[in-house]
């Protein structure tokens, strides 16, 4: 009788990069739900936009390239892509804009370093960093949640205003969007405005810009979920939000009328998407445990600084990719100690 | 053992464990083959002997085609310190020594002495048993360990005499029993330990006294009830306040030497290190028993217990198997196959290999026959990329970042792969074991192990290549400096004016003294009435030979004139 031979182990693990990418997507959904809650259709419109472009694009690409398609695209990788650009994306984003985001991101960024596991740089900040450099205007265009809007969208105004950048009758465009809270905030400091002032505007809740403290809480949800599951680790998510807690604390302490209270760093902007989803991308972060730690406190500091005196209001994106540029040095020079050597000695030469 | 026995045990202070980091919880599949007691296999007609069957030097056969041979006879005796002797597993013919399938990963067939039993399985003379053991000289029983042809018996096969030759500067404070079997399915050592607890405790006794060990520690899993229970009664009943039976939590691979080390001492063994360096010894409770069977009966390494698992054979059991056996022939008594077998599998799901076919003989370091079904060994799915999930690096025991390594492996970087310790890998199979990409990680290091391997070795040829032509440029250089030398010394000589030629050219004194000795000689030789021949005073004889030889030579040379002319 004669076997296969094959090399060891001979036991597969139940884990699969289809159950993790399945599992990174399920924990979005809370966040996309409350984002569509707070946001409108647009933000539905936007997903499902995204994610037909980028499968295609992938699928494309992939053929170019000779590869198989299939086992490709069931690791639901592209999809993923897909719903972290549409998530950070203005809910009424013109159509064209994202479907150049996502061939930026699937067809530059990820495919051509050689697809899944190659890429250097999280390809859907790097889709949305194109835009926000290349047009401002479109990107910086978001809706006030709907709780404080005058004019909430229905689907036919968002699908008219994506795909035909027609604005609902009778209401000009400026009527309609309304700046970030990171935004205003920043805006108003720069008119010299104290914390005490700025804030007692209704755009403000308990914490960070109503409605969006609560999308950022479903996120959190959302990571929290990835955390039991194993999918990632503590280690990135803890220190880029501790470092960025801490940083805003010290500065909070010293002078609370010019610097935001810390948990509205937390709860604004992508601090709590970009911490679990976005940061944690095991393809373009550290892999040490103690470079995680050391690559999500940079991010965390990062964030906190170009908010604060840089020239955008959000910066998680920016502070992403320059840290994936640092990923593979920080790892180098992070290596843990191997069983049965001395502290301090990474290797034998 | 019964209720009663059991609470006479007494139970010992709970020791402390360690624990190292990584490392997997598996299911154990161990019930499957610890339902029967180990029962002897049938004698089989024909043995097998390969002639490597540890790590060292292969046997040497003392035996020939045609002998008759008894068993416990010893039929290849160990080549050089590194090597193993083996015995003839029962009494018979040799009938050829040459190759024959082995259980190798390679799948190739080495030198085996074939053993056609008489079914006698009469006992050879063997040596006496020395019950008095502890007033023995160590060195006294190492040399009967390495007479038993004993080696590790948990997987390693490395000579065990080897392992009991502590150095002077290196003292042995803990003798480290090896009872985990942390690897799922195995239980052969759990069936040993069960069913000869007083052999195992008793080897136990025989090294520490070899090793000069205080105390000795058996490092037993949780998942192993009956067998710690046995152990301890043994220990107890020995009344041996010297040796411990360790509960250590189940998690694969604490049945690692390094790791099961860790686990009862705390200490770690150091990188490229032994042990004995940390001043611990640790052997198999399969080796124990064997060593206390050489010492104290006088018995050699002829048999031992082998598991036969998995969906694939009909009744799961373990066997008491002569060495040189056919698995086939196991597999038969083990029922047979059964339909759903996919895979056969020597050693452990974990770090077994693949069997190509059942042929082959059972060896010393064969501890279990795994024959899987699809369901249990499934085909791994296609590989797809890695993405640095990082899964791989918290299940390696070993502290290293195996998706580093699959990188530079695959890169073909070996200096990376080293800066990257690869050669600190134990080959477990966590990591491969966890990979969601399900990536063959163990095989991409072994190959980069084995390249750095050649590597190393082409680097030393080349080197020694270097040195050997160095050595020959040096000796002709110095030849050529001593010719030289001579040279000159002689012409020095020849230029230095003797007192005979006071005045002139040397070079004309030289000649002219050279014409005075020709001349000398021929006044001498004439004086003897000895004439030079030459062309004066010819016969007419030979003067007409003279002529003919002249005419035939113009005649030669003339055409070739005639042609240069043209």
């Amino acid at each position: 009788m004669r076997f296969p031979t094959l090399s060891s182990p001979h036991l597969t693990g139940p884990n699969s990069t289809t159950r993790v990418m399945a599992e990174v997507l399920l924990a979005l959904v809370p966040g996309i739900v409350a984002l569509a809650w707070y946001f409108g259709w647009g933000v539905v419109i936007n997903v499902a936009l995204a994610s037909v472009v980028a499968v295609a694009a992938e699928a494309a690409v992939l053929r170019l390239r000779g590869r198989p398609v299939g086992p490709a695209l069931s690791d639901l990788s592209a999809l993923v892509t897909a719903w972290l650009f549409a998530v950070s994306i203005p809910p009424t984003l013109p159509w064209w804009l994202t479907v150049v985001g996502i061939l930026f991101a699937i067809v530059l960024v990820k495919q051509l370093y050689g697809g899944i596991g190659h890429n250097p740089f999280n390809p859907a900040m790097a889709g949305y960093l194109l835009l926000l450099v290349s047009y401002p205007v479109q990107m910086t265009a978001w809706l006030p949640p709907t709780l404080l809007a005058d004019h909430v969208l229905s689907f036919q105004d968002a699908f008219a205003l994506i795909f035909l950048g027609t604005p609902p009758a009778g209401l000009a465009l400026d009527a309609i969007t309304q700046a970030t809270p990171l935004d205003v905030m920043r805006q108003k400091l720069d008119l010299n405005q104290m914390i005490s002032e700025i804030r007692q505007s209704p755009l403000w809740g308990d914490f960070g810009g109503r409605g969006w403290e609560w999308v950022g809480n479903w996120f959190l949800l959302g990571g929290l979920y990835l955390l039991a599951r194993r999918v990632i680790t503590w280690h990135i998510p803890a220190s880029m939000l501790g470092a960025m807690l801490v940083a805003a604390g010290v500065f909070w302490l010293a002078d609370p009328e010019t610097h935001p209270f810390p948990a509205f760093h937390l709860f604004s902007g992508g601090a709590i998407l970009g911490a679990f989803f976005i940061a944690t991308d095991p393809v373009t972060a550290c892999t040490t445990r103690k470079g995680q730690l050391i690559y999500g406190a940079l991010i965390g500091l990062l964030v906190f600084a170009i908010r604060s005196w840089g020239g955008y209001p959000d910066a998680v994106a920016f502070c992403v990719l320059l840290l994936n540029i640092a990923a593979p040095t920080i790892d180098h020079y992070t290596q843990p100690r191997v069983f049965g050597h001395a502290k301090g000695k990474t290797h034998d030469r | 053992m019964d209720q009663a026995v059991r609470q006479t045990v007494p139970q010992p202070t709970r020791r402390r464990v360690w624990a190292f980091d990584g490392g997997l919880h598996l299911p154990d599949h161990k019930l499957e083959s610890t339902g029967r007691p180990v029962r002897p296999a049938a004698l089989p007609a024909r043995l097998w002997l390969p002639l490597q069957q540890h790590i060292g030097e292969p046997a040497q056969p003392v035996v020939s085609v045609g002998d008759l041979v008894l068993k416990g006879q010893l039929v290849a005796r160990p080549k050089g310190a590194v090597s193993a002797g083996i015995h003839a597993p029962t009494s018979g013919t040799i009938v050829a020594i040459g190759p024959h399938a082995i259980p190798h990963p390679s799948g190739l067939s080495a030198t085996c002495i074939e053993l056609a039993s008489d079914g006698r399985d009469a006992w050879a003379e063997l040596p006496a048993p020395w019950p008095d053991f502890a007033a023995r000289d160590p060195a006294e029983l190492r040399e009967r360990v390495r007479w038993a042809g004993i080696v590790g018996l948990g997987g390693a096969a490395f000579p065990s005499s080897l392992k009991l030759s502590p150095r002077a500067d290196q003292p042995i404070h803990t003798l480290v029993l090896n009872g985990a079997e942390c690897e799922p399915y195995i239980t052969c050592d759990d069936m040993l330990m069960r069913g000869h607890p007083d052999r195992v405790v008793e080897g136990a006794r025989v090294l520490r006294h070899v090793v000069g060990a205080g105390i000795v520690l058996i490092g037993i899993e949780d998942n192993k009830p009956e067998a710690i229970a046995a152990m301890r009664h043994a220990v107890a009943t020995a009344g041996d306040a010297r040796i411990e039976v360790v509960v250590i939590p189940t998690k694969y691979p604490s049945g690692g030497e390094k790791q099961l080390i860790r686990v009862l001492t705390g200490a770690e063994v150091p990188s490229h290190g032994i042990p004995a360096q940390i001043g611990v010894v640790c052997q198999n409770v399969a080796t124990a028993a064997a060593v206390a069977d050489a010492v104290v009966r006088g018995l050699p390494l002829i048999s031992r217990i082998v598991t036969l698992t998995g969906e694939g054979v009909a009744e799961p059991c373990n066997l008491e198997v002569l060495i040189g056996t056919p698995a086939r022939e196991l597999v038969a008594q083990a029922g047979g196959y059964t339909p759903r077998v996919a895979k056969l599998i020597l050693g452990g799901p974990m770090m077994g290999f693949a069997l190509p076919h059942d042929d082959v003989p059972i060896t010393k370091a064969a501890n279990c026959l795994l024959a899987p079904s699809r369901a249990e060994s499934p085909p791994p799915p296609a590989p797809l990329p890695c993405i640095r999930c990082g899964r791989c690096a918290e299940a390696c025991p070993v502290g290293l970042l195996p998706q580093q390594m699959y990188w530079w492996a695959r890169a073909k970087d070996l200096d990376k792969t080293q800066d990257y310790n690869l050669f600190d890998c134990i080959e477990c199979g966590c990591c491969a074991h966890v990979c969601p990409s399900h990536i063959p990680l163990v095989q991409y290091y072994r190959y980069a192990k084995t390249e750095a391997w050649a590597k190393e070795q082409e680097r030393r040829k080349a080197e020694q290549a270097r040195h050997r032509h160095e050595t020959r440029v040096a000796r002709l250089e110095r030849l050529e400096a001593e010719r030289k030398s001579k040279l000159r010394k002689k012409k020095e000589e020849l230029e230095t004016p003797t007192a005979d030629a006071p005045a002139g050219d040397p070079k004309k004194a030289a000649i002219q003294a050279a014409l005075e000795r020709a001349a000398a000689k021929k006044a001498a030789l004439a004086a003897q009435g000895v004439a030079p021949k030459n062309t004066e005073e010819l016969t007419p004889a030979q003067q007409r030979q003279v002529d003919a030889a002249d005419a035939r030579r113009q005649a030669a040379d003339a055409p070739v004139d005639a042609e240069s002319r043209d």
